[in-house]
C-alpha cells in the first residue's frame, strides 16, 4: 500500500463527462492493497466506466462483503453511499436496498472466498432473483488477508505460495451463474481495461443481475510459478472470445465491424451493446452453448473472457414482485394504512 | 392450598379439553366452539397443543369458559372430549374429579380405562357420520363438527350463533354450510335424545366480550407492520413464526394494491436462509425502508452476525422472535421464553438490544408499530419477543383502536436541505449530545455519502484502528443504549404498591401472573406485581425491585433468562430474586404459580415467626 495522501489539487485540464465531471470525482479513498494488486486495476476500470456513464455519484450505490475484494468499494466513488457488510453476505444487503429503492445503481463488488465458499448461497439466490445489480468477482484464486490459504476457484494442480498443491475441483462462477438462470454472465481479466471497461457500463445499464467475473491476480500470495491465476499464467491462457462494446443510448452507434461477426443487443435503457464476435462459433445469446463452450475452453486450459451470455429478457426481482414504480422508501406513509376507519373494517372478522 | 372444588354446577367457569388427531380438520370444529362461547359475550381462553406433523399426530384443543376473563390456563379438565382412540389412556386421565369425558362409542372402550370419579358420555358419532354423509374424508371432517353439535347441546350454546358462524366462514359456499350444520344438528339431536342435556358445565349468556375481538399474536403483529408502514418484509419459514408474514402479505395484498396501476406497495421477500432474511432486512432498512423478518430462535442464531454489524453501524431493522422450545430444534410447536438472553446481548463482542415483550395480540399490534419507531429513533435493531402462545393461538383482547395523528418516527435522518446547510456530513458524530448520530440515505446527496462499515470506525465514519477513536463510537452506543430506558414502555403495576412481595413477569406470563395474584389474595396473601414490557428496563423496573423485600421471577425458561437479566442489568440484591420456572412447553398455569408462592411463603412465615 502507499502512504502518500491523494492531492487535494486538479489539473485544471481533466477531461470532464457530461456533468462537468473529472475522473478525480469518481475516486475514493487511497487503496491500502499490496502494490500491483490486480483488485486496483479494477478499481480503476470502474472509476473509468463510471465517469464515461456520466452517473451522479449518489446515484450509485457500492456493497461488498468481506475480504481484500470487499475493501475496493471505499476506493472508488466517495461521492456515493457504501455498505461493507458481513463476509459472503453482500448479496442479500444488496437484495434489501435495491427493493428499497429501484432507482439507483447498485454495484457489489466481491471476492472468489466471500462469492465462491461462504458466501456462495447468497451469490446463488441473488442471481435467482434477478437482483438489479452489477456483481464483480475479483478473482484470485486464494486467500489474500489470511495470508495465502486456497480459495473455491483454486484449479486443481495449483499449487501455494507455500508449495501445497490444491487438489479439490474448481467452482466456476461464470458456468454456476450459467445454470443458476444468470442474465448477464461476463469474465475479464483485471490488466484488460479495454475490454473491462464498456462491460462495466453494460453490466450497470443491465436491468437484472449482471456477473463479471474478474481474474485479478493476488501479487503477495499467488503469483508465482505453479498458480493458474498468477499474471504470467492469465496472459498465456487468456480466450477473448467476444468483445462487448458499450454504447449509451444516446450516442450514435459508430463502433465498427465487420458484417457477420457481431451482434448488437438492445437494452432496457435504449442502449446496447455490440458483442464483436473473435470466434465464429460462440452464440452469448444461448445458455447452453455458452455453457459448453465455457467447459470445453476450460478443459483445454483457456479462460473464456468477454460478455459470455446475456439475455434482455428476465424480469428482474421487481418485476417479479410486482412491485409499483415508486421507490418503496418514498411511499408516502398515507398510502401504507387504511386508518382508523380502515382497521374497523378490517377487524370485523375477528369480532 | 384448599383442593380445586369437584366439577359441578360450574357456569360459565369450566375447561373443555379436545383430543383430536392432527390433520383431520379438527381445527375448524374447535374455533367454531370457542368463537360460539364468545359470540354468547361470555370470555374465553383458547389454547391450540399441536404436533410438528402434518398429519396423524395426536393434537389438543383448550378452551377455558372463564366469566372472570382469565387469560391462563387454570390447570383443571372439567370436560375431555376424547376423539384419539391412541391417547385416551392419557386423556382420562386428566380429567379433574367430578369431570366429564365424552367419547365416540362406534367402538367399544376398554373398561379398565374407566373411572368411577368423573362421568363418562359415548356418543357414536363415526356410526352416525357413516350414515349421513358420504366419502371417506367428508366423513373425517363432519365426525368433529358433529362434537360441537353434541357439546352445544351439552353446554347450551346456541344453535343461531353456530349458524351465523358457518355462514361467515363459508360465505360464499352455502353447501359447506348446510353440510357443517347437518352435523352440527346430528350431534345436537343425538345429546338431546340420549345425554344427560344440560350438563352442571353450562354456559349462559353474558354481555363481557362487547368491544372485544379474538385474534392471534402473529395476525395482529403483522397488522401493526402494515400500520407502521413496512414496506419490505424478509425471511424464512419456521414455525411458529410463518403466520406473521402471511398475516402482513394478507393485508398488504388487500390493502397495498395501488388502485390505479395494481402495483404492490409492498415487497415480500422469501429469503434462502435466516442469514440473507436478516441481510435483506439491513439493506432496505438502510436505505430508507422500514423493514422486518419474522423469526423463532433458531433463526435468531443464525442471524446473529448481522445483527452485530446492525448494532455496530447503526441500522435500524425490526426482528419478531416468536419463541419456541428449544434448545437446537427443540420443540416447534411448544411454546416459551427462552431466548431472552440470547437477544439481549447477541453477537460476538460488547452489544446490547432493545427488547418489547408483548403479552397478548393487543400488545403485538401497538409494540410492532412502537418496535419500528424505537429502531429508527434508536437506529439500532430492536427485537419483539413474543412466544408461540402468543403468537398461534387466539387471545381475547379488546378491539384494536388506532390513532389518525399517528406520524412514523424516522428518527434522525437527514433531508437534502440540512445536508446543504452542513458544512460537511459526518455519521457517528454525536452532534445534538443525546448520543443518537444523523444518518443520511443514498441517492440524496453526494455530500451525504458515508461508508457503512461493521469494522472501526470514527465518529467521523472512517476506518480505524486506532483505540482511542474506536472507544469513542464504542463508549457512545453504550450511552445510546442507556437513553433508550427512557423510551421503552413503562411496566404495568398491580396491587397496592405497598406489600412485602413482589411478583414479575414478562410477556405471556402474565396471564397466569394476574390470576395468582387473585387467587393467592384469596387465601390471605397480598402481593405487588409488576409485569415488565422492555429491556433496558425503566427506572420503574429498579424502584419496584428495591421496594419490595421478595421478589417472585416469574418465566418460562430452564435457566431463569429473566432473573438473570435483572440480576445483570439493575442494582437489585440477588438474593431478594427468586425464580417460579415453567418450561413444559405448554402455556403456564396460574396454579403452578400460586403452588409455588405458597410453598416459598410457607417457610418465610416459618422462619418469621421463629425469629
Amino acid at each position: 500500500m502507499s502512504f502518500i495522501k491523494k492531492p487535494g489539487v486538479r489539473h485544471p485540464d481533466l477531461p470532464k463527462n457530461e456533468l462537468g465531471l473529472t475522473r478525480r470525482d469518481y475516486e475514493g479513498a487511497m487503496s491500502t492493497l499490496c502494490a500491483g494488486c490486480g483488485h486496483d486495476s479494477v478499481t480503476a476500470a470502474i472509476i473509468e466506466a463510471l465517469w464515461g456513464l456520466s452517473l451522479r455519484p449518489e446515484q450509485l450505490v457500492k456493497l461488498s462483503g468481506i475480504g481484500c475484494s470487499s475493501k475496493t468499494t471505499a476506493y472508488f466513488a466517495s461521492g456515493s453511499h457504501g455498505f461493507n457488510g458481513v463476509h459472503g453476505r453482500m448479496p442479500s444487503v444488496a437484495t434489501g436496498a435495491n427493493a428499497a429503492n429501484q432507482d439507483l445503481y447498485y454495484i457489489g463488488v466481491s471476492g472468489d472466498g466471500d462469492s465462491l465458499s461462504i458466501g456462495f448461497g447468497q451469490f446463488a439466490h441473488a442471481i435467482r432473483r434477478n437482483v438489479n445489480m452489477l456483481y464483480l468477482c475479483e478473482n484470485n484464486g486464494v486467500y489474500g488477508l489470511t495470508k495465502g490459504q486456497f480459495s473455491a476457484s483454486a484449479d486443481i494442480g495449483t499449487k501455494s505460495k507455500k508449495g501445497e498443491e490444491n487438489l479439490q475441483a474448481p467452482v466456476d462462477p461464470c458456468l454456476a451463474a450459467l445454470s443458476l438462470g444468470g442474465t448477464f454472465i461476463a469474465r475479464s481479466f483485471s490488466g484488460d481495461k479495454a475490454q473491462l471497461v464498456p462491460l462495466i457500463q453494460a453490466g450497470l445499464m443491465h436491468k437484472g443481475f449482471a456477473m463479471i467475473d474478474i481474474i485479478s491476480p493476488c501479487v503477495t500470495f499467488n503469483d508465482h510459478v505453479g498458480s493458474t491465476k498468477s499474471y504470467t499464467f492469465t496472459r498465456e491462457h487468456y480466450h477473448e472470445a467476444v468483445h462487448a462494446d458499450y454504447i449509451p443510448p444516446r450516442q450514435e452507434i459508430t463502433v465498427s465491424y465487420a458484417e457477420g461477426e457481431t451482434l448488437p443487443v438492445q437494452m432496457h435503457d435504449g442502449s446496447q451493446i455490440v458483442l464483436r464476435k473473435l470466434d465464429q462459433d460462440y452464440d452469448p445469446t444461448h445458455r447452453g452453448k455458452a455453457f459448453e463452450y465455457l467447459r470445453t475452453k476450460l478443459r483445454q486450459g483457456e479462460h473464456v473472457t468477454g460478455l459470455i451470455f446475456v439475455s434482455s429478457s428476465g424480469p428482474d426481482m421487481h418485476e417479479m414482485a410486482h412491485t409499483t414504480a415508486v421507490p418503496l422508501n418514498a411511499l408516502p406513509y398515507e398510502k401504507l394504512q387504511p386508518g382508523s376507519a380502515g382497521l374497523a373494517q378490517i377487524l370485523k372478522r375477528y369480532a | 392450598m384448599a383442593q380445586p372444588a369437584a366439577t359441578q354446577n360450574r357456569v360459565n367457569d369450566f375447561v373443555i379439553k379436545l383430543a383430536n388427531v392432527n390433520g383431520t380438520g379438527s381445527a375448524s370444529a374447535n374455533t367454531l366452539l370457542m368463537k360460539s362461547i364468545f359470540r354468547m359475550g361470555i370470555p374465553v381462553m383458547g389454547k391450540n397443543y399441536f404436533p410438528s406433523n402434518i398429519q396423524g399426530l395426536p393434537t389438543w384443543y383448550e378452551i377455558r369458559v372463564t366469566k372472570d376473563g382469565y387469560v391462563a390456563r387454570s390447570g383443571r379438565v372439567d370436560l375431555m372430549v376424547a376423539m384419539n382412540a391412541e391417547t385416551y389412556s392419557k386423556d382420562i386421565r386428566e380429567v379433574s374429579t367430578g369431570g366429564f369425558l365424552i367419547f365416540d362409542s362406534t367402538w367399544p372402550r376398554s373398561t379398565l380405562l374407566a373411572r368411577d370419579d368423573i362421568t363418562i358420555l359415548g356418543a357414536p358419532l363415526a356410526k352416525i357420520c357413516n350414515e349421513n354423509f358420504i366419502g371417506v374424508r367428508n366423513r373425517i371432517l363432519m365426525k368433529n363438527v358433529m362434537y360441537a353439535g353434541l357439546l352445544a347441546a351439552l353446554l347450551e350454546i346456541d344453535l343461531e350463533v353456530i349458524r351465523q358462524l358457518l355462514n361467515e366462514s363459508y360465505a360464499k359456499k352455502q353447501a359447506l354450510v348446510d353440510a357443517n350444520m347437518k352435523a352440527v344438528q346430528l350431534g345436537y339431536d343425538y345429546a338431546r335424545q340420549h345425554l344427560p342435556c344440560p350438563l352442571p358445565l353450562r354456559l349462559e349468556r353474558m354481555d363481557k366480550t362487547l368491544g372485544h375481538i379474538m385474534i392471534d399474536g402473529n395476525t395482529a403483529a403483522g397488522l401493526g407492520c402494515l400500520y407502521a408502514g413496512a414496506t419490505v418484509g424478509a425471511w424464512y419459514p419456521i414455525t411458529p413464526s410463518t403466520s406473521l408474514m402471511d398475516a402482513f402479505k394478507g393485508f398488504c395484498a388487500r390493502l397495498r394494491v395501488d388502485p390505479q396501476t395494481g402495483r404492490n406497495n409492498y415487497a415480500v421477500i422469501q429469503a434462502e436462509d435466516e442469514l440473507a432474511a436478516i441481510g435483506i432486512v439491513l439493506g432496505a432498512a438502510w436505505n430508507g425502508a422500514r423493514a422486518f423478518t419474522p423469526t423463532s430462535g433458531p433463526g435468531i442464531s443464525l442471524m446473529n452476525e448481522f445483527i452485530g454489524l446492525a448494532y455496530y453501524a447503526e441500522i435500524p431493522a425490526v426482528l419478531f422472535d416468536v419463541q419456541r422450545v428449544g434448545p437446537s430444534t427443540g420443540m416447534p410447536t411448544r411454546t416459551q421464553q427462552c431466548d431472552l438472553l440470547s437477544c439481549a446481548y447477541a453477537s460476538h463482542g460488547d452489544t446490547k438490544h432493545v427488547l418489547l415483550f408483548p403479552a397478548n395480540p393487543e400488545e403485538c399490534f401497538y409494540m410492532a408499530v412502537q418496535a419500528f419507531d424505537l429502531a429508527e429513533r434508536l437506529q439500532t435493531p430492536v427485537f419483539v419477543l413474543s412466544d408461540l402462545d402468543i403468537g398461534m393461538n387466539d387471545w381475547m383482547c379488546p378491539e384494536l383502536k388506532w390513532d389518525d395523528g399517528y406520524r412514523p418516527d424516522r428518527g434522525k435522518v437527514l433531508s437534502r436541505e440540512e445536508i446543504e446547510a452542513l458544512p460537511k456530513f459526518h455519521r457517528y458524530l454525536d452532534k445534538d449530545d443525546d448520543a443518537i448520530p444523523y444518518r443520511t440515505l443514498p441517492g440524496v446527496s453526494a455530500k451525504a455519502a458515508y461508508f457503512t462499515r461493521g469494522s472501526g470506525h470514527n465518529q467521523y465514519g472512517g476506518y480505524t484502528e486506532d483505540s482511542a477513536e474506536y472507544q469513542v463510537v464504542i463508549d457512545r452506543l453504550l450511552r445510546k443504549f442507556k437513553r433508550a430506558r427512557t423510551m421503552m414502555p413503562l411496566p404495568v403495576r398491580e396491587g397496592s404498591g405497598e406489600n412485602v412481595f413482589g411478583l414479575v413477569a414478562i410477556g405471556s406470563s402474565h396471564g397466569a401472573a394476574h390470576e395468582a395474584m387473585d387467587i393467592l389474595s384469596k387465601v390471605g396473601i397480598k402481593v405487588d406485581y409488576l409485569r415488565i414490557r422492555g429491556f433496558p428496563f425503566t427506572k420503574e423496573v429498579d424502584a419496584f425491585l428495591a421496594a419490595h423485600s421478595k421478589i417472585f421471577v416469574i418465566e418460562q425458561n430452564r435457566d431463569a433468562q429473566l432473573k438473570s437479566l435483572l440480576t445483570l442489568e439493575t442494582p437489585v440484591e440477588k438474593s431478594k430474586l427468586h425464580s417460579i420456572l415453567h418450561y413444559s412447553g405448554l402455556p403456564m398455569t396460574s396454579k403452578e404459580i400460586v403452588e409455588a408462592v405458597l410453598a416459598e411463603l410457607g417457610d418465610a412465615r416459618r422462619n418469621a415467626m421463629s425469629a
